[in-house]
């Protein structure tokens, strides 16, 4: 039976798409583009991103001489872009510790030619988050009384506050993420030290992939550290979304006290991280040629679970508008009618669009397996997370209790800095990121291959 | 080919023992540096442009606190003496003395005299000495043994947790309205029965005192 696999390997493998693949043929295809300099669409790619970078320093420098005036929030309206900034941000990780956690622990192992620069998504795109509670604050310098240090002032965190959470969520996440990504980097840190040829190349690999050196012993802890930690991300991750979530459900707002916020963002984070990282995939998968192990069997398996968030999506939405409805209460019922025709409801319609209309297409294979369809459809997803976020802050807000107080967001130029100038820092980083380290673990798709009768 | 000598595990060993032992170290270092003299300025004794003694004025002379610093009863700010005050005496006594020169300056000049302030709070602090009077805090409890110094010390480190501590629980800081200026008076061994009644007699209510717009309004 083993040799009738061997023999027609091509025939039996969804998740490696050359055949046959060695050993060295993959370190040869992930390792090179490091060790080679990643090319020209590359570095047309980091010039794209650069000026956004710098928007995104001067926009920082503004906010914080200037103050969160420059923002279109106001009186009513207090929460603006930084939260809804934030929490697509911190969305958007979950999609890289969803596929290395939940994917290792029920052993879908075709995760092992993504999950690499997912994780690095994760780091990126959380440590992004993390700025937009501090610079959403009144007076950021004193961001760090979130902590509780000891201080002569002898007072402690309000615990009974969001932003203490949040604080605590966004610190453990970014440092469980790059313990994670680093963990997973440790045996391809010693293939870049061991591949090396520049004293300092093999010094800066040698010092990070500390002392490693692929004993059975090594391996034996390695795989047990790491499945821990991949069943530690889990109840993590779903906490963090959590408190996201409660951030808006521990008010007393219409359409934010809703006991379904919770999971709601879970399923939220997780539609919008796996639209990125499906978006990722294809974008890594061109610019560094990696269709070989890159296959549209990937896309379509990613497309697949995309479809199931929507669908999630599209029920917890629904839930909102009947328990408005089936509850009674004229403030949820007056919001919802907002929502659906008030100041922002060409923003709403467009944000049911993008999150529960357009993925239905995903129920066709022919959709699934094509890549500029489903890139197409997951930025649009990605837009559709973003308005959901917005939407959120500014329906419930501009439209509360008290009638006197409605207002609408009008927005500024620093406003949309803080939208599209962290997406290229983001890129930027990403970028970076791929260009020092393998953007795909190598020794575990040598494992897919070998297990995929590639070998 | 070996890329690091043999110690280089060792180094690697340390530098992560560091990199979690740092932030913990770094954090009691803070504090350490914020709590000393040196961020509060406790028991730090200023020059002055006269080098006015209260131990000399009070505990020699018993002069009564509110002979200089009028408003302590009546104020937020307890007063600094007009010139006027000091020439109540020192037009009759030691009137060519030449420490007191600048005394005599600043009347003729009609220009007050430039003390250096000892007990300095945050603007965003709002003391108020007044109420601390009426509600029985001496004097010598927050500003010591006055009548002991040759220049003016702040005794306290006058920290927010320091204010705090009495806030929480003013019980052992309290005496009588009778004995709040008199620098001699000490508390009595049964404090605490006292300090408990004294709450009551003067309508005293901790769990409002630590309210933040108690102090930062």
């Amino acid at each position: 039976m083993t040799i009738a696999l061997n023999s027609t390997p091509a025939a039996r493998s969804r998740w490696i798409a050359a055949a046959p693949l060695s050993n060295r043929g993959i370190t040869e295809m992930i390792a090179g583009p490091v060790f080679r300099g990643a090319g020209k669409r590359w570095w047309i790619a980091v010039l794209l991103t650069l000026p956004f970078v710098l928007w995104t320093l001067v926009a920082l420098i503004w906010l914080l001489t200037q103050g969160i005036g420059a923002w279109g929030v106001n009186t009513t309206i207090v929460w603006g872009f930084a939260i809804a900034n934030y929490v697509w941000w911190i969305a958007i990780g979950s999609g890289g510790t969803l596929i290395s956690s939940i994917l290792v622990l029920t052993r879908q192992n075709w995760r092992t030619s993504v999950n690499r620069f997912a994780e690095s998504m994760t780091l990126f795109a959380v440590a992004i988050s993390g700025i937009f509670p501090i610079i959403h604050l009144g007076r950021p310098a004193y961001f760090y009384w979130m902590a509780p240090y000891p201080n002569t002032m002898s007072i402690w965190p309000q615990w009974r506050s969001a932003l203490v959470w949040d604080f605590w969520a966004i610190l453990s996440y970014l440092i469980f993420s790059i313990v994670f990504l680093y963990v997973g980097l440790l045996p391809d840190l010693a293939t870049m030290r061991d591949r090396a040829t520049r004293r300092s190349a093999q010094v800066l690999y040698g010092v990070f992939a500390l002392g490693w050196r692929g004993s059975v012993r090594h391996w034996r802890l390695y795989k047990r550290l790491h499945v821990t930690l991949a069943a530690i991300a889990v109840p993590l991750v779903t906490s963090v979304h959590s408190i996201v979530g409660l951030d808006f459900a521990a008010s007393l707002m219409p359409g934010w006290q809703e006991s379904i916020f919770p999971p709601y963002f879970v399923i939220g984070a997780l539609f919008s991280g796996f639209a990125m990282v499906l978006l990722l995939t294809a974008l890594v998968r061109w610019g560094l040629q990696l269709e070989a192990i890159i296959t549209i069997a990937h896309f379509d398996a990613m497309a697949k679970i995309i479809l199931t968030g929507s669908i999630l999506m599209t029920y917890s939405y629904a839930t909102e508008w009947f328990l408005a409805w089936y509850g009674g209460e004229h403030a949820d019922r007056s919001l919802i009618a907002f929502m659906f025709t008030g100041h922002y409801a060409a923003l709403y319609w467009a944000l049911l669009f993008c999150n529960c209309l357009l993925p239905q297409a995903l129920w066709f294979p022919a959709i699934r397996r094509n890549v500029p369809a489903l890139f197409a459809i997951v930025l649009l997803i990605l837009v559709g997370m973003w308005l959901e976020r917005i939407l959120i802050i500014w329906n419930t807000l501009s439209h509360d209790y008290m009638p006197t107080l409605w207002r609408v967001f009008r927005t500024t130029f620093w406003d949309w800095s803080f939208l599209f100038g962290p997406l290229g820092v983001f890129a930027f980083c990403f970028l970076l990121f791929i260009r020092l380290v393998p953007a795909v673990s190598i020794y575990e798709t040598r494992r897919l291959a070998y297990e995929e009768g590639l070998e | 080919m070996q890329i690091f000598r043999p110690g280089a595990d060792s180094v690697i060993r340390v530098a992560l023992c560091a990199a979690a032992i740092v932030p913990f170290i770094a954090a009691g270092l803070a504090y350490a540096i914020s709590s000393s003299p040196y961020m509060t300025q406790q028991n730090i004794t200023r020059n002055q442009p006269v080098p006015f003694s209260h131990e000399h004025h009070v505990g020699g002379l018993g002069l009564d606190c509110r002979y200089c610093h009028t408003s302590v009863e009546k104020a937020r700010f307890a007063g600094l003496p007009p010139t006027e005050t000091c020439m109540t005496c020192h037009s009759q006594i030691w009137t060519n003395a030449e420490m007191l020169a600048p005394v005599r300056t600043s009347l003729a000049e009609n220009r007050p005299i430039r003390w250096n302030r000892v007990h300095n709070l945050p603007a965003y602090v709002y003391f108020d000495h007044s109420v601390h009077i009426a509600k029985g805090v001496g004097c010598s409890t927050c500003h010591g043994a006055v009548e002991q110094m040759k220049l003016t010390r702040q005794v306290a480190p006058l920290t927010m947790g320091w204010c705090l501590d009495c806030h929480r629980d003013p019980r052992p800081a309290l005496r009588p309205r009778e004995a709040v200026f008199d620098q001699s008076w000490q508390f009595p061994p049964n404090q605490e029965d006292e300090g408990n009644r004294l709450l009551q007699a003067y309508n005293i209510h901790p769990e409002h005192l630590t309210d933040c717009s108690v102090c930062h309004r």
